[in-house]
This record gives structure tokens, C-alpha cells and sequence, in this order.
């Protein structure tokens, strides 16, 4: 997760145009960052695509930071990285407030598509030559950008029109043929197949969809927002409503993430324990994944058989946790509390528990004739398209890019794990499918090696600038009595500065950009949500499908909403 | 009330009595997921908790189709048109069961974008609480709603009741 600093080699100025009077830094999370003037921007963003000792191929995000104390307000940040050369560019555009305005990345890299749109919706920063800048997350009625910092955190806008966000194209007359009539149609936001709150508008031609426009924020709920009002580590209760569906893995990236910036470590068994619980959460959102994309393709019974072995992951995160869905059970500097003694044979049950159920669809679905006709050759994207949208998880290794964090910059020991990185090269909804059937066994693999090795040992570290001295020593000794109140009172500090953190969630590079000020409270937290990216690109996958194909597509990408509109 | 000649039997009772009767074990849901709550619905209607137990586990998309809308998860200011539209478009008699602390009372989101509580929008007849509520929690609250529609106290009731009052 951390990069190693291999950057520093390259010899940077001499393969950046104008590279002489560029600012580069090596920053500690091994990125390096390169503050640029916004008229070179889009030269140096080709350099980092086009140079082949640089090859930096996948955009993984784009953002903005509003520090209103600067002379140049705002700062926009591009997160990019090789896949093949394995290094990570962070380049940070300075604007002023007066004139916010930074040429699109969309021409160089389309990843820049959604995530340039939620800058502007965020932060009012436009993007000169953006094909559709205009807002994301919010509705049509709302006043302001609310992730700048004088920005009342509750202030609302109400939205009473329910028609809103019809493109323009939808309500222009037919172009060309006029024989046959178009139609146009709204698919969500209340849609049994919209997978909660996605909303798709298309024009048929017939049946086949000739042009789609996504509308997402149905669930904004300002994760960013709030996390700036708490302290460091009230932020993990939200980070776990991000992907609902494996929220364990939610809060042990931001813990991480945090972890690199405090300069701690989790002790051994904390490590362990979230490799288990993470790869069973994989394994539970891929059952959600799978179960719902084959309910919309009329495979009902593979829903049950899916969540029957959910039910048992759940127990076991309750039995460790307190909660079933929404576990909070990861801390800066370690995990809440020990697991429970019967911890080893529940685990162990599940390995035994869980493949009958992966192999029952298994049989009924992978060679079943009407489930292939229906995903063979639909939605179809080749790796190098996918990676200029942005793609990571599952679906790009469905497209043939064997990329994989866990692998590429490993964390958590995950290095020391024998397992494979499934990889299908068709890029269709039944390669997506083969992807995550076999990503459940290679994750039962890990948590059988990682239960093997588990040591005994305390969850969480004794650094108590970060975590809470034991409460009999807060009742015995002063000092911890003073960590106690410390902590209590003003919240883990994390040093002033920035860094770029990612872990391989359930639908891809899950990043966390943490930028803190050294005080109690993160002074903005980015979210690199995974299904982002790739549900931008979503609308232009549909263009010569038919309607039903859109949800056999939209199922196989699993976009979760929380993640989503954040 | 068994007949003379042992035939058949006869059950004295009020209309309403009859009707609530009927219409408690009859629930068809529509659920109205946005979040996470919609994930711990599935797990109701699944095989383990399984809804079906109390007479509710028809489940159906279309509001047309369905007399108890279950709001699972957070509503924002985006969704909020499209709740009341929804809503509109069911059927009377029609309950409203808000599912977990956002769809009550916005949850922990005090934010500019959330609804602070799915009442704002609509008439809520039973708040679940629970970020998300367990299986047996929901379950709870549709026991709940079945004895409030026995006994008329729904918010369909009331308004019923107030209709004839003033009519009258």
C-alpha cells in the first residue's frame, strides 16, 4: 500500500516537459509529487501517460482541497500510477479562488470524467473543455459547493421537483431516421435492478439503446463532510457505510491509512485478524454481488444459496464485533477488542461451510446455457479501455489486467500469502462473473494460511498517543490516567501533511487521501471509491445492448451506492 | 359457533375486526432501499430469517402492487421528491414502516444533503431503530404494525376515522 520510493531514481525534470522549474517532492507514502502550474498541466499529465520510462496508465483520482488561508484558495489533486513500472505521481494544481479554472484531464485520461464533475459539484473548481460539467452528488436545487470550508455543514436545500435531470438529448426530436420513432426511457432511482439508488435515462431505438445518461447522489450523504467535523477516529463508523456490503474492509484501509500517517503500527494478531475478517468480507460482497446479479437475470435460487453463508460470516463478525453489517470493529493502531475465544473453530467451520455453497451455484450457473447466452459477449471492455476509465477489482481483471493491490504494493503481510489473482481476458459480464467465483476461493485460501499463523499477542498497539491505556492502569497509574484525558479530550493528532493510501476493497482500489492540519479532526478526507470509476463508464457501455442486457451489465459491475455517492 | 346439526360453523364479529384480520397477515412489502438497511432486509426475506413466517415476504417492486413500503436507509434531499411520488402511487389501505436510525431520524448524518427523517416526507406508522435494526428487530416492527392494524391505529385508521367524523 505504501510505494516504495523508486520515484526518486527517475530522472524526473529531464522527462517532464518544462521539468527545470517544476516543484518535485518525494512525499512519505512514496509518491511523487509534482505541484504544476495549471497551463502546463495537461503537458506534464501526457508526459506521465506517454513517456515510456513513466507510463503512469491508470488516473486513479482526482480532487479537491480548499485551504482558504492560502493566496491560491484551492488545490486540485491528480493521484496517478503505473501498473507496469509500479510508481505513484501525485500532481497538485494551485488556483485561485477568483479563477478556478483548470483545463479537463478528460482528453488525456477519461477517468477524469465523474471525478472532475464532484470537484466542481464539491468545490466550484471548473474544468475547462469537460464534456458535461455540471453537478453529481447534489440535486438541481442546491446553492453552493459544500466541501468548502465556510460551508455550513447542515445547511440543506430542498428539492420539491420530482422530474429533474433530463439531458438534453433526451427531449430533442429524432434526428435522423424518422421512420422509426425513438423512445425515451427512465430506468430508477426506485428500480428492483438499480441495486438501490441509480438512476440510467436511455433512448431505444427499438429495443436496442442508441445513447444513456447515469444520474448518481441519490445517496449522497456527505461521508466527507462529516468526517471533517469529527475527531480521527469517529471517522470509522462512516467509513463502514461506504461499501456496505464488506464494511470491515472500509475501516481497516482508513485505519491504515491513518496508521501510515501517525507512524504505527498494528501489532501482529490485529494484522492477522483483519486479513481474516477482510477476505470473508470479500467473500460476502461477492455473494451479494453474484446473488443480485443472477435475482435480475431470473436465477432466484442462487440468491438463497448465497445468503445462507452470509448469515454465517455475519455471525461471526457479530460474535466479534457487536454488529452484524456495519462492524466499526477496526481502530487506529489496531482492532477494537480481542476476538472471541471460539474465534479459531468458527473460522475454521466457515472454511468447511462456505465452499459447498460457492460450488452448488457453481454447478447450477457456470455452464447453465440460458445464464451464458445471457452475459457471453455482453458488456464487453478490453483492459486498455477499462484502465483509461479508471477500472480497478474484479472487472478490470475480467478485461485481462492482472491488477491487484494485494499484489502489486502489498500490505498487511498479504506478500507472505500463497494465492492467485484470478484473471479473465473476454471482458464481459460472464468473465466478471468467473472472476469473482474464483476470487471466493482464492480468499478462503488466505484465511486458512492467515489462521494457521495467527499469534497470540494484544489487538491494538501501546502507543497511547493513538490508543487508550488499559483501564486498570488508568485507575493505578497517573501517567495512563493523563493519556486517558488526553485522548479522551482532544483525539488522536496526526502530524500536518498529506499522503495517499489504498488497499484492494471488494470492487478495487479502495484509496484514502488524508489531508490533516495536526489537529484533532482530519482536515479533509477523499474517498477513492472503486465503483466510481467504473460506473462512469457504465452509460457508454450500453450504447447497442438492449434494455434487459443494461442490468445483466449493471448487476456484474456491483456498484454499491454508499461507495458511490459517498 | 358450531350449527345444531353439527354442519358448519359461524364466527360473529365487527367488519373492521374481519378486515384488519386479513389485511395484518396479508403485508405486501415494498421495500424502499437506498443503504445499508436494504442489505439487512435481504437478510430478512432470505431463508434464514424468512419474513415469510408472518405473512409478508411477497415482496414487490411496483408501488401499485404493495400496501406496506418499508424506507430501508437514508433518504437525501435528491431522493426526497421520488419517496412522495412513490408513495402517492400506492394504494389504500397503505403503512409506512421506517427502517433504522436514518430513515427515523437521519442517523448520524446532520448534513446538508440528508432528509432528518423519512416523516418530513411521509406518514410513518412504526420507526425501527438500529443502525441497521437486526433481522429481529424488523421483524419486530412488522409484528408491531400488524397489531396496530388490528386494533386501527395506523395512521390509514386515523385519517379514516377523521375522514368520517367530518363527513358526518
Amino acid at each position: 500500500m505504501t510505494v516504495s520510493s523508486a520515484n526518486t531514481e527517475l530522472p524526473l525534470r529531464d522527462l517532464l516537459p518544462g521539468g527545470a522549474d517544476l516543484k518535485i517532492e518525494e512525499a512519505s507514502d512514496g509518491h511523487a509529487v509534482i505541484t504544476v502550474d495549471r497551463t502546463r498541466l495537461l503537458g506534464v499529465l501526457e508526459a506521465l501517460r506517454d513517456r515510456p520510462e513513466l507510463k503512469c496508465n491508470l488516473l486513479a483520482d482526482v480532487c479537491g482541497v480548499d485551504y482558504p488561508d492560502r493566496e491560491d484558495r484551492f488545490e486540485v489533486v491528480y493521484h496517478l500510477a503505473s501498473l507496469e513500472h509500479l510508481h505513484r505521481f501525485r500532481v497538485k494544481v494551485p488556483v485561485a479562488e477568483g479563477d478556478a479554472v483548470v483545463p479537463s484531464a478528460y482528453g488525456v485520461y477519461k477517468a477524469a470524467d465523474w471525478f472532475e464533475r464532484e470537484a466542481y459539484d464539491m468545490f466550484g473548481i471548473r474544468f475547462e473543455g469537460h464534456p458535461n460539467l455540471k453537478r453529481i452528488l447534489t440535486h438541481d436545487a442546491f446553492q453552493g459547493h459544500p466541501l468548502r470550508k465556510d460551508y455550513d455543514p447542515g445547511q440543506r436545500w430542498f428539492l420539491t421537483d420530482a422530474e429533474t435531470m433530463v439531458p438534453e438529448w433526451a427531449t430533442a426530436t429524432s434526428e435522423d431516421d424518422d421512420q422509426f420513432e425513438t423512445q425515451v426511457l427512465n430506468l430508477g432511482p426506485s428500480h428492483p435492478a438499480t441495486h438501490g439508488t441509480l438512476r440510467t435515462v436511455v433512448r431505444l431505438d427499438g429495443e436496442v439503446i442508441t445513447r444513456a445518461e447515469c444520474e448518481i447522489g441519490y445517496l449522497h450523504r456527505c461521508f466527507e463532510k462529516m468526517s471533517e467535523t469529527h475527531g480521527w477516529q469517529q471517522v470509522i463508523p462512516y467509513t463502514d457505510r461506504l461499501n456496505y456490503c464488506s464494511s470491515m474492509m472500509n475501516g481497516v484501509g482508513y485505519a491504515l491509512a491513518a496508521e501510515h500517517m501517525l507512524g504505527v503500527e498494528a501489532p501482529p494478531r490485529a494484522q492477522v485478524v483483519r486479513v481474516i475478517l477482510s477476505e470473508l468480507s470479500r467473500v460476502m460482497d461477492h455473494c451479494v454481488c453474484l446473488g443480485a446479479n443472477l435475482v435480475d437475470l431470473g436465477a432466484l435460487t442462487n440468491f438463497w444459496y448465497f445468503f445462507q453463508p452470509r448469515e454465517e460470516i455475519y455471525g461471526l463478525l457479530e460474535a466479534c464485533a457487536g454488529g452484524r453489517l456495519t462492524v466499526s470493529y477496526a481502530r487506529i493502531g489496531g482492532l477494537a477488542h480481542d476476538v472471541p475465544a471460539d474465534f479459531v473453530e468458527r473460522v475454521r467451520f466457515l472454511l468447511g461451510y462456505i465452499p459447498k455453497f460457492i460450488d452448488d451455484v457453481d454447478k447450477l450457473v457456470t455452464r447453465n446455457r440460458i445464464f451464458r447466452d445471457r452475459t457471453e459477449g455482453v458488456g464487453v471492455i478490453s483492459g486498455e479501455e477499462a484502465l483509461a476509465w479508471g477500472w480497478t477489482g474484479p472487472c478490470l481483471r475480467a478485461s485481462g489486467v492482472p491488477y491487484d493491490v494485494r499484489r502489486a504494493w502489498p500490505y498487511m503481510g498479504y506478500q507472505d500469502y500463497d494465492f492467485e489473482v484470478p484473471v479473465a481476458t473476454t471482458g464481459d459480464t460472464y468473465a466478471r462473473y468467473l472472476v469473482r467465483m474464483e476470487e471466493m476461493r482464492q480468499s478462503l485460501r488466505i484465511v486458512e494460511q492467515a489462521l494457521e499463523r495467527l499469534p497470540d499477542g494484544p489487538v491494538i498497539t501501546d502507543n497511547h498517543h493513538v490508543a487508550l491505556p488499559p483501564k486498570s492502569k488508568v485507575y493505578s497509574e497517573m501517567e495512563s490516567l493523563i493519556w486517558h484525558f488526553k485522548l479522551i479530550y482532544e483525539g488522536i493528532k496526526i502530524p500536518a501533511g498529506d499522503g495517499y493510501f489504498f488497499t484492494e476493497g471488494a470492487n478495487g482500489e479502495l484509496g484514502y487521501y488524508l489531508v490533516s492540519d495536526g489537529g484533532g479532526k482530519p482536515y479533509r478526507i477523499k474517498v477513492r471509491p472503486p465503483c466510481f470509476a467504473v460506473f462512469q463508464t457504465y452509460p457508454h457501455m450500453l450504447v447497442g445492448h438492449m434494455v434487459a442486457d443494461s442490468i445483466a451489465i449493471m448487476g456484474s459491475l456491483n456498484i454499491i451506492a454508499g461507495e458511490l455517492d459517498r | 359457533m358450531r350449527q345444531p346439526d353439527g354442519s358448519s360453523s359461524v364466527l360473529t364479529t365487527k367488519v373492521d375486526a374481519m378486515l384488519g384480520w386479513v389485511r395484518k397477515n396479508s403485508l405486501w412489502p415494498l421495500p424502499f432501499g437506498t443503504a445499508c438497511c436494504a442489505i439487512e432486509f435481504m437478510s430478512v426475506v432470505s431463508a434464514h430469517y424468512d419474513l415469510a413466517r408472518f405473512g409478508a415476504e411477497v415482496v414487490r417492486f411496483s408501488p401499485r402492487q404493495s400496501d406496506l413500503m418499508i424506507v430501508a436507509g437514508t433518504i437525501t434531499d435528491k431522493m426526497a421528491p421520488v419517496v412522495k411520488k412513490i408513495y402517492g402511487q400506492m394504494a389504500e389501505p397503505k403503512y409506512v414502516i421506517s427502517m433504522g436510525a436514518c430513515a427515523c431520524t437521519g442517523g448520524f448524518y446532520r448534513a446538508y444533503h440528508v432528509v432528518q427523517g423519512v416523516d418530513e416526507l411521509v406518514p410513518v406508522d412504526v420507526y425501527v431503530p438500529g443502525c441497521p435494526p437486526t433481522p429481529e428487530a424488523l421483524m419486530h416492527g412488522v409484528l408491531k404494525l400488524q397489531d396496530m392494524i388490528q386494533r386501527g391505529e395506523t395512521h390509514y385508521d386515523r385519517l379514516k376515522r377523521e375522514h368520517r367524523a367530518s363527513t358526518a
